[in-house]
């Protein structure tokens, strides 16, 4: 009784302290928005590659997706193609109305169109059986194979990449609007995965992760598994990606929207800071990976990409089980586990 | 379709990917070395390729002769992979393979970018100063450097082939390869083995970026798609199957000139990468065939 109120207390602090984010750090709102991507990132990457142990390379292919639907979307339906492409997004600006239309109807385009994408490659990949180092290779080559193709696709702007409407001027600062977009997208993608890692769905993707034969084999239809879990994270990175997309204002095919040295490498980095495989995880790397990430880019004068290589070899070498991890190992009667003597031995060594 | 119309050209694309081929062949030959016994997948692969193309380039500007620079960026590489095991591999190689995909993939970023701000992100070759074949009254021009990197190349992997075929410290790798425990039981000191072997996979991805440069052109950045071709190569070819290795090598490097060609060059990196999809796809719906249900 007495740990639920400390949740809800928890909770509520975290939501009301999102919520008036923007307005204690107006000038970081746009890093701020940015921070519910990370959180988005990195816990739809948990879903496939913690929870059910498909570790992918290539989710970042639904987030370029979604970011290229919305904005082809949004270009579409209000303007001539050929004059927007021309002048490069110097044509009239919108109306709030028309601006929040598009976007909307561009954001559930891409989901649907990232979704049943997820379901076709999950057709040709998962559902044939493909494990291990083979699916994460096989979804890296996706994730440039993707990036590649766009890059030289002139509907949608190739290799110059493509620019999203002007945000207008009705709607209040960017930063915030975006703010709030990826704040609720977050949030509704936590309580949907608490609710989905207490029940079945939780219990049939661990299962698929400890021992996929076996599940099998105990009647669990692990491809049907598979493909949802799957689907579900491209529909929220799509989402995220539709976002982003006009957050930057400048879609660039392998750094921004494919960006799969950036993006796609942060969100498995932050997946394994936090702890991969638990709901808070992945939350926590996020956020602690995100503000040092911000803290410290611009001191590094072009070396933040070294660093970035570095970190990822310590963190994974060093530092597997995450900080998550860490403290089940280190408290674990807070998580529930009842340690016995006899056991500590063989738990301690498996890493949490 | 001038492939068609003109049989001849076809034929110099066929030369062209071929002897390039051979290059592919030998960084895939030291990939499936590491696989096979160390059981990790290098992600770095690529970027020693890459790196062994910087340290020649270098050598050359310094006014060394670019064929004793092989050699060189070899003996360079053996100690960068010495390194990289003492630091980073040995704390990986009886784990998991997602760990130790992910750390040399980290390793991979680290040394490209490494690369980057040392090099330049320019792109960079060496042009060693040989003649061209004229052949089939100039229908056909073979660059002779293409041709004595083909054969550099192919004796690189025939002395590597010797090398674990005869020599004492040959044995053991083959040994662990086999069974690590049993090997180590048997006196094997694994611990060694596994650094000289992830070593000479460097310096062989050193020689063959060597000649890659001398050949192609390098930059900071192409080197994933030089880890997804030796990945596609022995992936095709099998572990542990050295004929296999040669022939797909020679195969991939063909294909991609020819899809190079009808594709257009801009969508040359989409092309290596998609075909490494459809070949995982591929052998993943063989494995499915063979798969046997009670019913």
């Amino acid at each position: 009784m007495k740990i639920n109120t400390i949740y809800y207390v928890l909770y509520g602090g975290i939501v009301i302290l999102a919520l008036i984010a923007p307005w204690l750090l107006p000038a970081y709102r746009t890093q701020l928005a940015f921070l519910w991507i990370m959180v988005v990132f990195a816990l739809t990457w948990d879903t496939v590659g913690g929870q059910m142990g498909y570790n992918s390379f290539g989710n970042i292919v639904f987030f370029g997706i979604g970011m290229y639907v919305t904005a082809v979307v949004q270009r579409n339906i209000h303007y001539d193609i050929e004059e927007y492409v021309h002048v490069a997004g110097r044509v009239e600006s919108l109306t709030p109305g028309e601006y929040l239309t598009g976007l909307f109807l561009g954001m559930g385009a891409g989901a649907i169109i990232a979704v049943a994408i997820a379901a076709i490659l999950g057709a040709c990949i998962l559902a044939m059986g493909m494990r291990g180092q083979y699916f994460g290779i096989c979804t890296l080559g996706l994730g440039v194979a993707a990036g590649e193709l766009a890059n030289g696709w002139e509907y949608i702007g190739a290799g110059s990449g493509l620019v999203t409407p002007v945000f207008p001027d009705g709607l209040g600062h960017r930063g915030v609007f975006f703010y709030y977009i990826f704040f609720i997208t977050a949030v509704i993608l936590f309580l949907i995965l608490k609710w989905l890692y207490q029940g079945r769905f939780g219990l049939a993707i661990n299962a698929i992760r400890d021992d996929e034969d076996k599940a099998e084999a105990m009647g669990i239809h692990t491809t049907r598994y598979k493909i949802v879990a799957w689907c579900l994270s491209a529909f929220f990175l799509s989402l995220a990606g539709g976002g982003a997309g006009h957050l930057i204002g400048f879609i660039d095919p392998t750094e921004v929207a494919f960006a799969g040295a950036t993006f796609g490498v942060w969100m498995i980095l932050m997946a394994i800071l936090g702890g991969k495989g638990t709901l808070w995880g992945p939350v926590i790397g996020a956020v602690i990976f995100h503000i040092t990430q911000e803290v410290t880019w611009t001191y590094l004068f072009g070396w933040q990409r070294v660093a970035m290589g570095a970190l990822i070899v310590a963190i994974v070498v060093f530092f597997p089980m995450g900080i998550m991890g860490w403290m089940r190992e280190r408290w674990p009667e807070r998580f529930g586990h009842r340690v016995e003597e006899a056991q500590a031995f063989s738990t301690s060594k498996g890493g949490g | 379709m001038i492939l068609f119309a003109a049989p001849i050209f076809s034929l110099q694309l066929l030369i062209d990917g071929i002897l390039i081929g051979a290059i592919f062949a030998l960084a895939a030959y030291g990939m499936a070395l590491v696989w096979g016994v160390m059981k990790i997948i290098n992600f770095s692969q690529g970027e020693f390729v890459i790196l062994g193309g910087f340290i020649l380039f270098t050598l050359f500007k310094a006014g060394v002769n670019p064929f004793v620079g092989i050699p060189l960026a070899a003996i360079a590489l053996y100690f960068v992979g010495l390194i990289l095991y003492h630091i980073v591999i040995v704390r990986i190689v009886e784990q998991d393979l997602f760990i130790s995909i992910l750390a040399t993939f980290g390793m991979a970023i680290l040394l490209q970018q490494l690369m980057n701000q040392i090099f330049g992100a320019d792109v960079q070759t060496v042009n060693p100063g040989l003649d061209t074949w004229f052949l089939f009254n100039n229908a056909i021009t073979v660059l002779q450097i293409k041709v004595v990197s083909f054969f550099i190349a192919i004796i690189l992997g025939g002395c590597l082939a010797a090398f674990l075929k005869k020599t004492r410290l040959g044995q053991a790798i083959r040994a662990t390869a086999q069974d690590t425990r049993a090997a180590r039981i048997l006196g094997v000191d694994t611990n060694k083995v596994y650094a000289t072997t992830f070593a000479l996979n460097a310096a062989i991805c050193g020689a063959a970026g060597a000649l890659v440069v001398m050949t192609w052109v390098i930059q900071p950045f192409a080197g994933l798609a030089y880890t997804v071709r030796s990945f596609m190569i022995v992936i095709v070819a099998g572990l542990g199957n050295v004929a296999g290795v040669i022939f797909a090598g020679l195969g991939l490097g063909a294909v991609e000139n020819f899809a190079g060609f009808i594709l257009g060059a801009e969508f040359q990196t989409a092309f290596i990468f998609s075909l490494l999809v459809i070949i995982l796809v591929g052998r993943n719906f063989k494995l499915r065939l063979r798969r046997k249900y009670l019913k």
